[in-house]
Formats: structure tokens, sequence, C-alpha cells
């Protein structure tokens, strides 16, 4: 009744309907928020050489910030985004933290980290300056127990700490943590001394102390350029009203286009309901953050989504208009709109690229997603679309110029 | 109204022989902005200026008052805040310290309950200035792309009047905002440059038009390329007409019902469409023509002085 091709167009939207019906829920769900949306922390470091210390370079700032996240990570509060900026800037986010628990990552932070060396009255006597960086090793001692080798930058600063404070404790703390009370029995006449641990003590304990040493050493002196308390409340607030006012200007823009251009409006209608979801899914796992502007960047993907089937539906009415049969309009006003259509997104993908490539935090997001949008939108509103159309016009039964927004007088003789 | 057999058209209007006008208005807009630019500058947000910007949320109704008494207990009596409906904007001149905001923030729940749920932003000068300095890079950057671009797949001279008239564009929203004194801060800047974006895919597909034309077209006069060009506007007027109304659409609802920190961007937004249509029908192609007949007097001109 219906013909081979209509049960093929059915078939296809039926199917791929279902599939966004019940991956939506998840998509949606797993959907990574930033933090102007889920709310959390946000901290900007500037790194500084210290006196005499090692100068900042990447490498020292990649060092500095991996220390900084085995930092937070030890509080297991939060999973952190650390990414480094710049020639010398450390971008710590914290998405999602309890507005509880701000406080206390807050003062973490804030603190310098900062590895010392303590006589028993509390005195400092040596502190992350002294050590090679990364000099703390893990080593094993006569029967085999773990302990944990240190290595300073002047020996005779160590021999004479270890003579005045003979038989008694050199605690090591890292800020006002203490993490090893070694005592001292002998005298240390060299660069590298050993820090026995516990009898029992595992090898894990040994690397544990190992890191948190090679961390308190660290190369550069952090500076807190601003911190970004966001309330998640708020932040929810935005993303509610926000995709509202999408969702709502986006199903009006659907009508207008099934009432204007008909059957190609409809085709398109389903393209634009497919590239958002796909987009969504893309960005998902690409894992990706959403954050405001790029929910922007998304909304003004579908307006040029819908620019792509507009640019078609008008350029097959011209061919329709000009007296050609429908799948010959078809196939030309398809083929002369690609070009167009191409030339348009390659341009907005250019400028999209060098906006990732100069931009930094929130315009990085927006053109992330604004480069997404357009790879998934050429996949759908011209390949997806095109597929659409042709099913329906090979299957002969909407061949009136009026399923295509022509008006017969309009119609010229060839 | 008149029909063009040639290019099977409807003619409403003759873009080209009026473009005097549009030429004039554009750069009148131009200048104004840059007068109000170089007298009031841009309202620059915390994004670009060293401050601190806090964003207040809470159930209850919150009252000039109110706020002015909280900000008043804690230290902060000459700062006025702005009142949203269950939202309160504060704008502190200068970079508040932790215990500063905390300050701020309980004296806050004190009179708001503890409901009260804040966003705060510290920003430091260099680093705004940094911010401000990229975006032109990125600005100028990404025209010097879509240049190349639009060179290798039309002619210099499509390129050059894409260009001014993209340009144009986002320099229109900046001054729009300068005369308005709206606050300037980060979404700012994405939407001038989607200004930019959406403005060279309009222009694209108007000088593909022209292009396409120009292949089967036999020109032998300036009138004939004058028509062309005018004829050409008219044949991809339904699109820029539908496509400019469906993304303002969208656009409008975002502006109505959004949240308040992405308003001034869709406002933004708005302005670049508006201008980007404008300049697409009224400035881009007429620039071309212009650019295209300077080039054809040559020759003559050539060709006379010779005895």
């Amino acid at each position: 009744m219906f013909g081979k091709r209509i049960v093929a167009f059915l078939g296809v939207v039926v199917v791929l309907f279902g599939v966004i019906a019940w991956t939506s829920p998840w998509v949606v769900k797993d959907t990574k928020l930033g933090l102007d949306l889920k709310g959390g922390l946000e901290v900007l470091y500037r790194a500084e050489s210290f006196e005499g210390g090692a100068a900042v370079t990447a490498d020292n700032l990649k060092k500095t910030a991996k220390s900084l996240q085995e930092r937070i990570d030890a509080t297991g509060l939060v999973e952190p985004e650390i990414t480094t900026e710049g020639s010398d800037r450390i971008r710590v986010r914290m998405p999602g933290i309890a507005d509880d628990k701000k406080e206390e990552v807050i003062e973490l932070l804030m603190k310098p980290i900062n590895l010392t060396f303590r006589a028993p009255d509390g005195t400092v006597e040596l502190d992350g300056t002294d050590f090679v960086e990364n000099g703390a090793s893990v080593t094993y001692d006569e029967l085999n127990r773990p302990m944990v080798s240190i290595e300073l930058k002047d020996a005779k600063l160590f021999e004479e700490i270890t003579t005045r404070l003979l038989g008694q404790t050199l605690s090591i703390y890292l800020d006002e943590e203490m993490i090893s009370s070694p005592g001292i029995d002998q005298v240390i006449p060299s660069k590298s001394a050993v820090i026995r641990l516990g009898t029992g003590a595992t090898i894990e304990e040994a690397r544990e102390l190992r890191d948190l040493i090679n961390m308190g050493s660290l190369p550069l002196k952090l500076e807190m350029v601003y911190h970004n308390s966001i309330g998640a409340k708020l932040g929810m607030d935005s993303l509610k009203d926000t995709v509202t006012a999408g969702v709502i200007g986006s199903l009006i823009v659907l009508v207008f286009m099934i009432a204007i251009f008909r059957v190609p409006g409809f085709v398109a209608a389903i393209s634009i309901i497919t590239y958002a979801w796909l987009l969504l899914l893309v960005q998902n796992l690409m894992n990706a953050t959403l954050t405001l502007p790029g929910i922007a960047a998304f909304v003004l993907g579908v307006g040029m989504a819908v620019d792509a089937n507009i640019i078609t539906a008008e350029r097959i009415k011209e061919e329709i208009r000009s007296g050609k049969s429908m799948l010959s309009s078809l196939k030309s006003g398809s083929r002369n709109s690609f070009r167009t259509i191409m030339d348009a997104n390659i341009t907005s993908l250019i400028a999209a690229g060098v906006l990732y490539l100069i931009g930094d935090g929130a315009i990085k997001g927006f053109a992330l997603t604004m480069i997404f949008s357009i790879l998934v939108s050429v996949m759908t509103n011209i390949y997806f679309s095109r597929f659409l159309l042709t099913l329906l016009v090979r299957s002969n039964k909407f061949m009136k110029p009026g399923y295509y927004g022509v008006k017969e007088a309009e119609i010229r003789e060839l | 109204m008149s029909y063009n057999s040639e290019y099977h058209t409807n003619i409403r209007y003759d873009f080209i022989a009026n473009k005097k006008k549009f030429f004039i208005f554009s750069i009148a807009l131009t200048v104004a902005g840059i007068v109000s630019l170089l007298l009031f500058q841009l309202n620059l947000g915390v994004d670009f200026k060293a401050g601190t910007n806090m964003d207040v949320s809470t159930s209850q109704t919150v009252t000039k008052e109110k706020a002015q008494e909280a900000l008043t207990e804690a230290g902060y009596g000459d700062i006025a805040p702005t009142i949203g409906d269950g939202r309160l904007t504060i704008r502190f001149t200068d970079v508040l310290s932790q215990e500063e905001t905390s300050k701020v923030e309980a004296a806050l729940k004190a009179k708001f309950g503890e409901d009260v749920s804040t966003e705060v932003n510290v920003v430091s000068a260099d680093l705004a200035r940094e911010l401000g300095i990229k975006t032109i890079w990125a600005i100028l950057a990404a025209s010097l792309g879509i240049m190349l671009y639009v060179m290798i797949r039309f002619e210099w001279r499509f390129a050059l009047a894409a260009n001014i008239s993209i340009l144009y564009d986002s320099f229109i929203v900046v001054a729009v905002f300068s005369i308005l004194q709206l606050e300037v801060d980060l979404p700012f800047i994405a939407a001038v440059l989607t200004t930019l974006g959406y403005s060279i895919n309009d222009k694209i597909v108007i000088f593909d038009r022209i292009r396409d034309n120009l292949r089967f077209a036999r020109i032998k006069n300036e009138d004939q390329l004058a028509e062309l060009v005018n004829a050409s506007i008219w044949q991809t007027m339904a699109r820029n007409l539908y496509t400019v109304l469906t993304v303002a659409i969208v656009t409008v609802f975002i502006l109505i019902l959004g949240s308040p920190s992405i308003k001034l961007f869709s406002f933004a937004m708005l302005i670049g469409l508006i201008s980007g249509a404008y300049s697409t029908i009224c400035l881009a192609s007429p620039l071309w023509l212009l650019l295209k007949r300077s080039e054809k007097k040559k020759p003559k001109a050539a060709a006379n002085t010779a005895p």
C-alpha cells in the first residue's frame, strides 16, 4: 500500500527515535556539567621560582601541577581537573564539591606546600628548599625492610643539625602534619640520609612517604591569583532556565520549518532533533564538560543546523520552479546547496578552531562545542537529510509541488 | 516590484542603486561607535577589570533596602546592589579577600536566611589585561583564517568585502554595548565571535550565489554586473530572512526566559544577527561590486590615454 521506500523511511525514523528515546535519559544524566552549572570551586595559581630555586619551566610547572593533584586526591573530597596554562599558570577545577567542604579545600589549597624537618621543640631545622627536588627514593636495609632515603643540597648543614640533635628526634612535617619522627642515632656528615620506618612498615607506606616528601619539595612557589566559588543552586537555576528557553525556541522553529517548507521541513525537523541528540552523545563520549557558554554554542548550532536545511529546501524550491522533475530538482538542489553549506560550515569551523587555540576557560568550552556541532551538523543536516528526502521523493507519493512549498503558478516551462 | 526573467526572481528594491545610503548609514554608525568608545569606553565587567562580583540567590524576597542594610553591616554601604527576582548582584570595586567575602556572606545570611547561595568571582587586573589582549588577538586571527579560506575558495575581492563586513558587524556589537553602557564580560566575547561566525556564514551564501550567476552570465557592462548582484541578493533573500528569523526566535527566547547570566549574551547575539543580516544584503555585495568595478575600469582608462 505504501511502497518500499515509505516503509524504509518510516522504519529508519521509528528505529532512530526509539534509540533517541531509549538513550536520552542516560545521555542527559551522563553529561558532565561544568563548574558554572554544577557549582564548585576554581582556583588559579601563578608559579614563581623560589629564591635561588629552579626556574619556571614547562617541565617544572607540570611537576608542580602533578603534586597539587596528588595533594587534592589525598583528601578524597573531589576529583580535580588540573591544567597548566600559559607559561606560569596552574588552574584547578573542582566541580560538584559540596558547599560545606569548600572552606576546607580552599584552606588546604591556600596553605603553602611546605616540607619541614623539626627539632623536638618545634624549631624548623630544614625546609623544602634544602632538599634536592624529587631526591627521595625507596631503599631497603640489610633485613630487606623498606626505608626512604633523602638527599640534601648541603652536607655541612645536615652534619651540623645531626650533631646538635644527636639522640633526639628529627620530625618530618608536611605543612602541619607529622609524617614521620625518626631518631638520630649518629652524626650524618653526608648529603644523603635515610628515614627508617617503624617495624612492620610496608612498601606502600614507604612509597607514600617518598611521594609526600617529593611533593613537599615543590620546585615552584605558588601564589593564588584568584579563586571562584560557585553555588550549585545558582548554577542549576541558570541551566534550567536556559534549557527551557532553548527548547521552546527550537520547537517554534521546527513548527515554522514544517509550515513553510512542508516535506523538506518535516525532514529537517527529524534531522535537527537527531542532530541535537547526537551532539549531546558526542560531548559525552569525548568526556567534554558542558558549560553555560557551551549551551549557548549548542543553541547557536541549532540555528546553523536550521540554516543548512533552509538553504537546501530553498534551492530545491528554485529547481522545481524552473520546471524540473521532482527527482532532478532534489538532485540538483542538493548538489548546489552542498557547496554553499560546506563553505559556510568550514569558515565557521576555522573561526571556532582559532578560538579553541587562542582562548581559554569559557571560550575554549564554547569553541569546542561549536567544533563538535559543525561536524555533527554536516553529518545530520546534509547527508542524513538528503537520504531521508530521497526516500520520500523516490516513493512517488509526494509529487505535487505544494508538498515542497511551491505554488503551481510559479513553475516555468523548461 | 518587478520580475527579472533572466535570473527568475522578483526584484522589490534596488540595493545596488541605493548603496550610498547604506554606506553613509553604516559609516555614521561606526563613527558614533568610535566616539562613544573614546568618550565613554566600555562598561567592563569583572572578567576584564580587577574586582569582585557576588551573585546571590535566595528563596526569600529581596528588597533593595534589606540588601543595602546587609551591605552596610558588612562595611560596604557605598556599594549599590542590583536586585532581581530572588536574586542579588553586588559588584565590588576592589578585590575582596577570603575573610571579606565571608563577612559579606554572613551578613547576607543574617538578613535572608541560611539558604543563601552565592557565586563569587575575583579577577586580578593583570589577568584581565591578558584576557583582553588575547581576545583582540583571537578576533584578528579568526578573521585572518576566514580571509585565507575565502581567498582560496573564492577570490581576494570576496575575501576583502567579507572581512570588512564581518569586522564591521563585530564592531557594531561592541559599539552598541558602549553606547548603551552595558556590561562586557567573558560570554560577551563569545557573542562577538559567534557574530563573526554567523556573519561570515551569510556572506558565503550570497557570494556563492554571485559566483554561481557569474559562471553563466555574459557581462558586457557595469549595469549588467550591478543587475547580477542585485538579482543574487533577491534570489537568496528568502533564505536570509528565514534563517535570521529562526535564529532570532531562539535568541529572543533565551533573552526573555534564559538565566540572567546569559541575558546580555543573547542581547549581544541579537545585535550581531541583525547587523549581520543587514551587512550581508546592504554592504558586502555592493562592496564587492565596488572592488570589481575599479578593477574593470583600469584597463579601459589605460586604453583611453594611449594614443
